[in-house]
């Protein structure tokens, strides 16, 4: 692609906290902030993966993309129009354009429903114009487009196993041809060899209904796999934005660096090679975020000033970013290479 | 030497409402001491049932056949108090969610301590500074003060590395892990199986890794067995395996997993899915999904024979196997 | 646009042959098939449903109206009022000498009617109350729920008794008085299932394409709540019976010479000790029946609905 990527979404400070607690009479409700400065686009036609551990306010960050959450604060441009300021009534019809496919196939799938009314809900709420032919013959094609036979149109979803579930989820998404689809974790919950048929899927739609994704999984690998740019979040922030090869290839942040370190490989020489970069401890507790760098507690390069400022995210020739203070000092010190 | 643990004809059956099914069929292994062997497959691949079963832990409506011989003793011949002798003594097991076995009533020294009372006649006070000293080398911070702490009061990791501690405080011979990382993420999994590797080595336990998950397998195990449908239709070596496999469905799997060294542009997935063990197909089991599959393999089922070196594997095609347009 | 040859390759190299017959099994079909292997539950219905046909075609062969008098046993009930084929008393006659068969069919009817009632009250305005209170949460639900909780904070055998008293015993009235109280529990129920329910994927699922709220909730998540709706309605119908039972048995039901299985059995309490123990046999026989089939379809209903809780 050689012409300026057209931005479909540009996300700009965007923050959200959740309150848990308070609900009692003597509690004070405790602050857990599950994202917040977060900037970046998506371009069109692009797969943007969003990796991060638990706590890293990924799933949070796609649904605050489709207003299924709101935000506290900033704002979630779609073609320059801010979505959080959407009238409830306008959002409602604009979802024709952003779908979401989730992880727990057969929870997302009402039971009581057959897998013809679930792919054809979205069309009865925003295509009221259709007929009931119309409805009918879409959902058809778009099963055949999944790979779901139509003798499956009156089935119940507990039927069906977990990959062929995740296929009526995808028909469903797929339905009122979106421009835009967040994919949470869609094929964490999936064997490994459904999994791959479901990634291969995914990358077939997206070429034949020209489809911007949002692949997000805790799986690197897998991210890698589909994502042509690659963002990394942890606890709430991102840390780390570049292409797939650049975040593999080139790591700047620390937290980037020894992820990769910790991916599983499927291969057991190299496996028995590398050197695991052992981070400390685990994910500290979101609700009493540190000050500084939220990474600092486990970064084996934390200095002082990692404690008392918190790095800016900068961007980088290429359009990457990263959000660390010592990141080319580090570089510096360790080139990659020598690990991994 | 004498494998740990060499179990012979092992099949599990459940009765079902108005049929049965054969959850592992016919499995024959042996685990030599100080070793780790990956158990491998997909949903209903009968893997961790083979495991339930040894471990006297299955549900009530199914049965046992088959020996498990632990030195001379046949684990699947014992009555239950019998059995209670052996388990958490000489084969303990953990879970994929630590927290279903952790009483969440009892601070963890309590549930440590009464391991060993109960195996090794410790008393108290005994037991107790034995649990701290375990928890110290799986990599708990501050082990005595976190030795009065619930089980809730842990992170997803500390649990895990709880359960650990607790199988091992015995030294059992061999510790069966089934999918212990799968809940944990991946910098914790790391950490994990890490552990496992120092704590095979230290104690000389023999780890059996039940997991669906190629790329821990390629990182901590030395030998592996494939299951499909119930039975092992590979085993051998992880080098062997990975790099020459000679089953289509490891061969499959293989494919099927995304390699963050490497950016195929698609996957080359196994066709169709998993069988419901009820309707196992005619043949062999993987005849429908298979790329290879001939005549013979719709008829007939391949009995798992040698294929060179400690290898085993039931397939019909001889020699190497190979995706046609991959390297 | 649904190109159909851009897709046709993903299709058949992904098509997926299909075992199973084309028509779906839908979950209460599911539901039906555990209930009817469930022999208890299933023996119990079958005897509910042989005391409504009795209740229905029972007058057809009754003598005797339910207020007329048999002056022929009044004053000798012991004897000439005992269950009799000849004196065309099939259960013998009550105390002041009305035929006892034509009573108890009528109380059972009116018993049967109360029970209902009651449960149809709690299934539509407590399935909607607490619907729409625990899918809009918040504010709403706070006020929704505390409103439930001060009724029920009331007394509510003292309300009902007022009622009855101020506005005279009248059907109306106890129906009235019945539906008051009996929703509350459901929408209790109801909105707590909701809540597990709003957090669901599927739920959100629908919110993400394009679902109104009313859709959300009358497509998505009342259909999903109505096997549980069914297990409360069906276990409350007895839980009404005796609410009503209670009351008849203080003397303020159902009004002369209208009775209900509660009024029969006080009726025939009294009079045990006299040794016409039909007057309390019968009508106790019914009630009993009665409340033992509800509980058992209920709790049937429970395990066929509901398979993971057994």
């Amino acid at each position: 692609m050689n012409q300026t990527p057209v931005n479909l979404l540009e996300i700009r400070n965007l923050k959200k906290t959740f309150s848990i607690g308070g609900e009692g009479l003597f509690s004070r409700p405790l602050t857990l902030t599950a994202l917040e400065d977060i900037n970046f686009t998506i371009r069109k036609d692009e797969t943007l993966g969003i990796v991060g551990e638990s706590g890293s306010g990924k799933s949070t960050l796609g649904r605050c993309i489709l207003q299924l959450l709101s935000p506290d604060q900033g704002q979630v441009l779609w073609l320059g129009q801010d979505l959080t300021k959407l009238p409830a009534e306008e959002m409602r019809k604009r979802r024709q354009d952003l779908q979401i496919i989730f992880q727990d196939p057969l929870a997302s799938l009402n039971p009581r429903m057959t897998v013809g009314e679930i792919i054809a809900d979205p069309l009865r709420t925003l295509r009221p114009e259709l007929s009931k032919e119309q409805r009918r013959e879409r959902v058809l094609k778009t099963m055949a487009a999944v790979g779901l036979l139509p003798e499956m149109i009156n089935r119940y979803p507990h039927e069906f196993s977990g990959g062929q579930a995740q296929r009526i989820g995808i028909a469903r998404a797929l339905v009122t041809e979106p421009k835009l689809i967040v994919c949470d974790e869609p094929v964490s919950a999936l064997d490994v060899s459904i999994q791959a048929q479901i990634l291969n899927l995914l990358a077939e739609l997206k070429d034949a209904f020209g489809l911007t994704l949002i692949f997000i999984s805790h799986n690197l690998s897998v991210v890698r796999h589909v994502s042509d740019r690659i963002l990394v979040l942890y606890l709430g922030r991102i840390v780390e934005l570049a292409t797939g090869d650049e975040i593999y290839m080139d790591p700047k942040h620390p937290y980037t660096r020894a992820l990769l370190t910790a991916v599983p490989i499927p291969d057991p020489r190299l496996a028995r090679q590398r050197t695991i970069d052992g981070l400390k401890g685990e994910i500290p507790s979101p609700i009493n975020p540190t000050s500084g760098c939220t990474f600092r507690t486990r970064c084996r390069f934390a200095q002082p000033q990692c404690a008392e400022t918190r790095p800016v995210l900068e961007t980088l020739d290429g359009g990457r970013l990263v959000a660390c203070h010592r990141w080319r000092e580090i570089e510096a010190a360790e080139p990659i290479g020598a690990s991994a | 030497m004498a494998p740990v643990l060499t179990v012979k004809d092992l099949s599990v059956r459940f009765a079902l409402h108005e049929s049965e099914v054969t959850a592992v069929n016919n499995l024959n292994f042996t685990l030599e001491a100080g070793e780790t062997m990956a158990v491998v497959g997909e949903s209903g691949s009968g893997k961790s049932q083979a495991f339930l079963a040894l471990m006297g832990l299955m549900a009530k409506n199914g049965t046992v056949t088959g020996q498990a011989l632990l030195g001379d003793v046949d684990l699947l011949a014992l009555s239950k108090t019998e059995l209670n002798q052996y388990r958490g003594r000489d084969v303990a097991m953990i879970f994929q969610d630590p927290m279903t076995s952790l009483n969440p009533a009892l601070r963890l020294k309590q549930q440590l301590a009464e391991v060993l009372v109960l195996h090794k006649g410790q008393d108290q006070k005994q037991a107790e500074a034995s649990a701290i000293a375990m928890l110290e080398r799986v990599g708990i911070p501050e082990p005595a003060k976190r030795a009065n702490a619930y089980p809730h009061q842990l992170s997803g990791g500390m649990r895990q590395r709880v359960m650990i501690a607790m199988a091992l405080l015995c030294q059992p011979k061999i510790l069966i892990a089934d999918e212990p990382t799968t809940a944990l993420d991946v910098t914790v999994q790391a950490q994990m199986l890490d552990l496992f590797k120092t704590l095979t080595d230290d104690f000389g336990t023999s780890l059996v890794l039940i997991t669906h998950d190629l790329g821990v397998v390629a990182g901590v195990a030395d030998r592996m067995m494939v299951m499909y449908g119930g039975r092992a239709v590979e085993k051998g070596s992880v080098d062997d395996l990975f790099y020459d496999p000679r089953h289509p469905y490891t061969l499959g799997l293989l494919h099927s997993t995304p390699h963050i060294a490497k950016r195929a542009e698609r996957l080359d997935p196994i066709q169709g899915m998993p069988p419901s063990l009820e309707h196992l197909p005619q043949g062999c089991a993987f005849n429908p999904r298979c790329a290879f599959a001939f005549d013979r393999c719709m008829v007939e089922r391949p009995a798992l024979t040698a294929a060179g070196e400690g290898r085993e594997k039931a397939c019909f095609h001889e020699g190497p196997m190979r995706y046609g347009k991959v390297a | 646009m649904l190109a159909d040859n851009r897709i046709k390759s993903v299709a058949s190299a992904e098509a997926i042959a299909s075992e199973v017959p084309a028509k779906g099994r839908s979950l209460w079909k599911d539901a039906g098939r555990r209930f009817m292997a469930n022999r208890a539950a299933l023996t119990s219905l079958i005897v509910l449903l042989a005391v409504v046909v009795f209740t229905i075609v029972g007058p057809f062969f009754a003598r005797w109206s339910i207020e007329k008098i048999d002056w022929s046993v009044v004053g000798n009930v012991i004897n000439a009022g005992a269950p009799s084929l000849e004196t065309g008393h099939y259960f013998g006659t009550d105390e002041v000498g009305r035929d006892l068969y034509s009573r108890v069919i009528q109380g059972t009817q009116i018993s049967l009617l109360v029970g209902l009632v009651g449960s149809a009250i709690a299934v539509i305005v407590g399935t909607i109350y607490g619907a729409i209170a625990g899918y809009f949460g918040g504010r709403l639900d706070s006020l929704m729920m505390r409103f439930v909780d001060i009724i029920y904070s009331i007394p509510y055998m003292f309300i009902l008794i007022l009622l009855l008293i101020v506005f005279g015993r009248s059907f109306i009235m106890l129906f009235v008085g019945i539906g008051l109280i009996s929703w509350l529990g459901m929408s209790r129920v109801v909105r707590g299932q909701t809540l597990t329910l709003k957090n669901r994927e599927f739920v959100e699922a629908a919110i993400a394409t394009g679902s109104k709220p009313r859709d959300v909730i009358f497509r998505h998540i009342v259909p999903n709540l109505l096997g549980i709706v069914a297990i409360y309605a069906t276990l409350l119908v007895p839980e009404m019976i005796l609410l009503e039972s209670f009351i008849s048995f203080l003397g303020l039901g159902v009004q002369e010479p209208n009775t209900s299985l509660g009024a029969l059995i006080s009726e025939g309490a009294q009079t045990m000790q006299y040794g016409t123990i039909w007057q309390l046999a019968f009508p106790l026989f019914f009630f009993i029946t009665i409340l033992f089939t509800f509980f058992f379809v209920g709790d049937g209903l429970r395990d066929a609905l509901d398979p993971k809780d057994r």
